[in-house]
């Protein structure tokens, strides 16, 4: 299965996700520059984390419009796989394949550090995986992950099932400590309403293997590449 | 051709949590600024542009900012030519 990580002015996870989908037999990866107009044949495609084009203006503002991001949307709308991670979850907003916005960080801080985020639905291409309910130990970097929808869009995410991680205390609560960001029902991930498109602020990519603290991320490749497994290249 | 200096005030909208403003806020209280209701903060950007005419001008930047300069679903935007307001809405 052929997998395209975009690479931006300022990306800085697109390695990782490399070698994160490199660890699954299942998956071939390769990069895409930003200044690319076509996918090529794809099975899914990667928006690493970074800061792409400096985050000048808003986070995401500007890689919105690179030249690849036309390719990447009709990949999208058609139902193809579209996993953006940190920036990649703001340049998703931004092109408005998901809504919402991602602002600043209620605390004014950029926060390092390992979270846990429950899996709220498995109902997606991406947490097939998992049990319903399993608490990931995953880590987040980012200073604008303030998930912020309007209170309509918030119902429908709610109702639709869309809401796919929450951010909660190591023990699954959502209460005072769990929300690192001041996120809107401490929203950490959700998808589109095909479900197809995956926008998350923790990094996957980064707990993959025992030696970087955690692999309670292989779970989102793991699903991915059963999924995929039954579609045709 | 004429060229129009337009300045455009982005600011987050109304009831929006602005973290920045409110840590601004906050400052300002502890400088002893007494008196201070409420503090939100935004950007200004100065965009210089040919245009036929004013309205030409406007509506241009007007589009700017409904595309790119301001996000629709967290901020508002104006636009002023010299100190004068003439057009004030958000970017839906």
């Amino acid at each position: 299965m052929k997998v395209a990580v975009i690479t931006f002015p300022g990306s800085n996870c697109d390695y990782d996700c490399y070698k994160a989908l490199q660890l699954l037999p299942e998956f071939e990866p390769h990069f895409v520059w930003h200044r690319e107009v076509a996918l090529g044949p794809v099975d899914a495609v990667f928006l690493p984390g970074g800061f792409a084009h400096g985050d000048y203006l808003r986070a995401g503002a500007i890689a919105r419009f690179s030249p690849i991001m036309d390719a990447v949307l009709e990949f999208g709308r058609s139902g193809g796989i579209v996993v953006g991670i940190c920036n990649g979850f703001q340049v998703l907003c931004e092109s408005g394949l998901l809504p919402g916005a991602l602002l600043r960080n209620e605390s004014l801080r950029f926060r390092s550090h390992e979270v846990h985020v429950r899996v709220e639905t498995v109902r997606t291409p991406f947490t097939s995986a998992y049990e319903k309910g399993r608490i990931l130990r995953i880590p987040i970097a980012h200073g604008e992950g303030n998930y912020f929808a309007n209170a309509e869009t918030l119902a429908e995410l709610e109702g639709e099932d869309r809401i796919v991680f929450r951010y909660v205390t190591p023990s699954g609560e959502l209460g005072p400590g769990s929300n690192p960001n001041g996120s809107r029902h401490n929203i950490a991930g959700i998808v589109n309403a095909q479900r197809n498109v995956l926008g998350m602020m923790p990094h996957p990519e980064r707990s993959v293997e025992p030696l970087l603290g955690s692999t309670d991320g292989r779970g989102i490749f793991e699903s991915l590449a059963g999924h995929l497994g039954g579609i045709p290249a | 051709m004429t060229r129009f200096h337009l300045e455009i005030r982005v600011k987050p909208r109304p009831g929006l949590l602005d973290p920045e403003g409110k840590a601004v806020h906050h400052a300002l209280q502890s400088l002893d600024f007494s008196g201070v209701a409420e503090v939100r903060v935004g950007k200004v950007i100065d965009i210089e542009i040919d245009a036929t005419d004013r309205s030409e001008a406007l509506e241009r930047v007007r589009e700017m900012c409904r595309k790119l300069l301001a996000n629709p679903v967290t901020e508002d935007f104006d636009v002023r030519v010299a100190d004068q307001i003439v057009y004030t809405g958000d970017a839906a």
